[in-house]
């Protein structure tokens, strides 16, 4: 009933191959790698908690098989902080307490990652567009807000 | 070193941020099988067979069980926290679509489910029930017989108890009724309702079951640790301390994870098959396995023609589903507070929690307060312009002030329901002219405030343990789920040593290491922990200070804890144990009266005040300001307080505007967010949060629970808002464009059906 492959890609800047069955989402084939900042929720791809950069470009990694990703570039929220300091975006999450449960987080700091890259600048009305793809059960959107504006501030001021 | 009232961030941010923060979803064991499950298809019917050869024969399969299997573990496999009502997997019976009937175990979760499909049951349907008036006179019986847990003095009546749906009867009556009504100047009744909706918590309902040698570790998404243990225990026959639950984050609760949800299945397979198991439910399983009642209340108030009330008569009827959970609780504690936080001389209240054949419903973020509010606040909208009131001043005329008994005989304290009420009006600045828009777009505004009773009769208890090197744990069976818990305990124990928040360990959920406590609900954990950790911290600061004093420390000095512990022990050793007891006093309400003087140990006030935006053409509501105020006396930390009521607010908008379970013959068909819309980016409106100046006199610090408050006024101040716009009252949740244009139409006389 199911096939096997191996696949090779780049995961958070590492090069790693893995033996698949082809049924394998990329959160199943993350949660091998002991990755579990990107979560299976909604399983539709409507919450966003299981958002992943496939080549820098966001994906609901609860639909995107694994086997679509060999000879791609995979990053996760886990990737943010490798240097061992959070990034920006990250460090206002926190400071504008802009998550309660946290499940959502990891997909909303890496949207937010993406937004500001493709605008650095962007109005309250930029970021709630942007970010309408994410679900906050918790309803923390007002303090994510505020998050991104601190993050865009501080982006900034870092360059 | 001034740690309360602080905005201190969470304790658990980096983790969070970082996506490392531990969850029971990411948990996987070695030997871990997955459990995935077979649910009814029918609403009500008693079960011919399940036939389960085909699964157990499919590639990869390690084990199909059903409910027969179940008894051979445990004999009388009925559980829940009111009643011993839900058998862990469908026994005879099933009572409504989507109850499970038998579970697939494979390593592959894959592989499981693929055998779910080729299971087959057959029933013989019987005729459902699933409205909640009619339940209470149907001839379609939900359980033969009511069976009380033993846990609660007011259900045990009900033991044994056939041929009836109605789970719980309270009554409350208070002065005479028939006298006032009769010398009322107007009397008027309407009849409100909500829906049922689910929690939707993004991380869904999950339990890991690992067997022990004799014991059992139970890794849970739970808000109930200490509960989960007793029931696992109890159904096992086992004692206490062979049963260990532990849970890590939560991603998210708002009461779907209260008492026991996929534990007792969890726990049974893996005994069963001697293996890890875990059983993850999907969003959509959710839907099936606890919600929030719908109900139906009727209300009827006299009052006089300068707007006193004299009398008010509440019939509210909780629709509980297949299964009571904490319902009879939900009727019995909301039912005495609905009548309102009005000062009302004859009141009476009849509250009825009735099984029907649709998915339990229980705890969610309010406790049915919210759906109690909808109806009275609605009602005293109507009541105002009954007699050309202003329905600011009508609530103020009647408000129950601190000093005057409640419903139930409890003289009210610290209950700060005008402030919140003045707050609100002055935020949106009530007095002033409002603009009511032109053409299509017209506007209004409208008020809700309500209130609820704290949990009682309750138990918390919490242990502080100061390490040689000064550091500071506390552990307790309180649990984060986003409302930061952890953050507020390491606050009280930080003010109570004096140290700093950010250098207190805040343990999580563990049987084994941590002392009782009933549960994370009910916004009762900053209340009840707060003041066991504070009890517990004041505790070790004594061992502490007698230790000093011991080793000859000079009393009233400053010295680091460490100093001490080296004079006593000549090295880096030992420990400071302090510990803390929270039991609130609390009388039970009478059978008859539902009368008490002291039912609860604090009350929470929350109000709201809308701005709405009426389509005339279309019946599109736009929220253009929701106003939040609560008392929730001197807030721990007011940024996470102020988190919390946005949040819980939002949260009830979504109930009010958009979400509610479809159902075709008891078959909940939207069981999906594509399909069940929650509160997104593009529908939260301008916010405005007030915590009111307020001090709960028995509260650590000064401090009450909060987490439901911010849903309380929500609704009502929506649909008095839509009213005040259009002249059109809706009297059902949720209010969608469809109802609204459908009430225009009807009002202009040209009704949408008619048309047709």
């Amino acid at each position: 009933m199911s096939a096997s492959r191996t696949i090779e890609f780049t995961l958070n800047g590492r090069k790693e191959s893995a033996a698949i069955e082809t049924h394998w989402t990329l959160v199943e084939l993350l949660n091998r790698f002991g990755l579990g900042g990107a979560r299976e929720s909604c399983g539709q791809g409507l919450c966003g908690c299981c958002t992943v950069l496939l080549d820098g470009v966001a994906v609901s990694g609860c639909l995107y098989l694994a086997v679509a990703a060999d000879g791609k570039s995979i990053a996760t929220v886990e990737a943010l902080d490798q240097s061992g300091t959070l990034s920006p975006v990250q460090q206002a999450f926190i400071d504008s307490g802009a998550f309660q449960c946290g499940f959502c987080t990891p997909g909303f700091v890496l949207m937010t990652h993406q937004l500001l890259e493709r605008n650095p600048d962007p109005s309250e009305d930029d970021i709630r567009h942007y970010l309408s793809g994410n679900l906050c059960r918790c309803a923390a959107y007002p303090e994510i807000v505020e998050a991104v504006r601190a993050a865009a501030r501080a982006i900034k001021q870092s360059r | 070193m001034n740690q309360i009232g602080r905005a201190t961030p969470r304790l658990e941010g980096r983790s969070k941020v970082t996506g490392r923060a531990d969850y029971v979803h990411n948990l996987r064991l070695p030997g871990m099988l997955y459990g995935k499950i077979f649910r009814s298809t029918v609403a009500h019917g008693r079960i011919r067979s399940i036939d389960v050869s085909d699964a157990r024969a499919a590639d990869g399969v390690f084990a199909v069980v059903t409910g027969e299997d179940i008894k051979t573990l445990i004999p009388n496999p009925y559980y829940g926290p009111a009643f011993h009502d839900q058998p862990i997997l469908a026994l005879d019976k099933v009572r409504y679509v989507g109850e499970a009937v038998a579970v697939v175990l494979a390593a592959d979760p894959h592989a499981a489910e693929r055998a779910v499909q080729l299971i087959a049951a057959d029933y013989e349907e019987l005729p459902p029930v699933f409205d909640e008036v009619e339940a209470v006179t149907s001839t379609a019986i939900v359980h033969d017989e009511l069976k009380p847990a033993g846990t609660f003095a007011d259900l045990k009546h009900l033991a044994g108890r056939k041929n009836t749906n109605v789970a719980l009867d309270y009554q409350l009556r208070r002065g005479d009724v028939k006298r006032a009504m009769e010398s009322a100047d107007h009397v008027l009744e309407h009849v409100f309702k909500t829906q049922q909706c689910m929690h939707t918590p993004l991380e869904p309902i999950v339990a890991v079951a690992e067997p022990g040698d004799g014991t059992l570790t139970l890794h849970s998404s739970c808000q109930t640790p200490s509960f989960v243990r007793m029931e696992i225990a109890r159904l096992l026959g086992w004692p206490e301390n062979r049963v260990t639950v532990k849970v890590p984050f939560l991603g998210g609760g708002f009461g779907a994870k209260v008492y026991v949800k996929a534990e007792a299945l969890a726990a049974a397979l893996a005994l069963l098959v001697r293996r890890p198991v875990k059983i993850a439910l999907t969003m959509e399983e959710q839907f099936y396995t606890i919600t929030k009642h719908a109900t139906t209340f009727r209300i009827r108030s006299g009052i006089t023609k300068d707007g006193r009330v004299v009398a008010r008569e509440c019939d509210v009827y909780w629709n509980g589903g297949a299964y009571a959970d904490i319902g009879p609780r939900v009727a019995q504690k909301s039912g005495f507070t609905a009548a309102g936080p009005y000062d009302i001389e004859n009141i009476r209240i009849d509250s009825y929690e009735v099984y029907t054949n649709r998915p339990p419903a229980g705890a969610l973020r309010g406790f049915g307060i919210p759906q109690l509010v909808w109806a009275y606040e609605c009602h005293t909208d109507l009541l105002a312009r009954e007699i050309g009131m202003d329905p600011l001043e009508f609530r103020r005329k009647n408000i129950l002030a601190d000093g005057r008994p409640q419903a139930t005989g409890t003289i009210m304290q610290d209950a700060a329901i005008g402030k919140v009420l003045d707050a609100i009006a002055e935020r949106m600045n009530w007095s002033a002219p409002f603009d009511r828009g032109t053409g299509t777009l017209r506007r209004g505004r409208g008020l809700g405030i309500g209130f609820k009773a704290s949990i009682s009769p309750t138990t918390s208890g919490a242990i502080v343990n100061v390490s040689a090197d000064g550091s500071v744990v506390v552990y307790t069976n309180t649990i984060d789920m986003g409302q930061g818990s952890d953050t507020a305990m390491a606050q009280i124990v930080a003010e109570t040593l004096d140290i700093r928040t950010e250098d207190v360990k805040v343990v999580h959920g563990n049987t084994d290491v941590a002392p009782y406590d009933m549960g994370t609900l009910g916004s009762r954990s900053t209340f009840h922990m707060g003041n066991a950790v504070k009890r517990a911290a004041e505790d070790a600061r004594a061992k502490l200070a007698a230790l000093a004093a011991e080793v000859g420390l000079p009393a009233g000095t400053n010295y680091a804890f460490n100093e001490i512990f080296k004079k006593r022990y000549g090295m880096q050793a030992g420990n400071v144990i302090g510990t803390g007891t929270y039991i609130p006093s609390y009388k039970p309400t009478d059978s008859k009266t539902g009368q008490s003087d002291n039912v609860t140990p604090f009350w929470m006030i929350g109000g709201a005040g809308a701005e709405v935006e009426v389509d005339t053409e279309t019946g599109h509501v736009r929220v253009l300001r929701l106003v939040n105020a609560a008392d929730c006396g001197r807030p721990l930390n007011p940024k996470v307080a102020r988190s919390q009521l946005s949040g819980a607010a939002i949260m009830q908008l979504g109930f009010t505007l958009y979400e509610t379970m479809e159902f075709d013959g008891g078959q909940v068909t939207n069981a999906s967010f594509a399909d069940y819309k929650i509160p997104g980016f593009r529908d939260i409106p301008v916010l405005d949060v007030e915590l009111v100046a307020a001090t709960q006199s028995n509260g650590p610090f000064g401090a009450k629970g909060l987490g439901e408050s911010g849903t309380f006024g929500v609704s009502p101040a929506i649909a008095n808002a839509i009213h005040d716009a259009v002249g059109i009252r809706l009297t059902e949740l949720p209010i969608r464009a469809e109802a609204v244009l459908r009430a225009l139409r009807l009002a202009e006389g040209r009704p949408i059906e008619a048309e047709e």
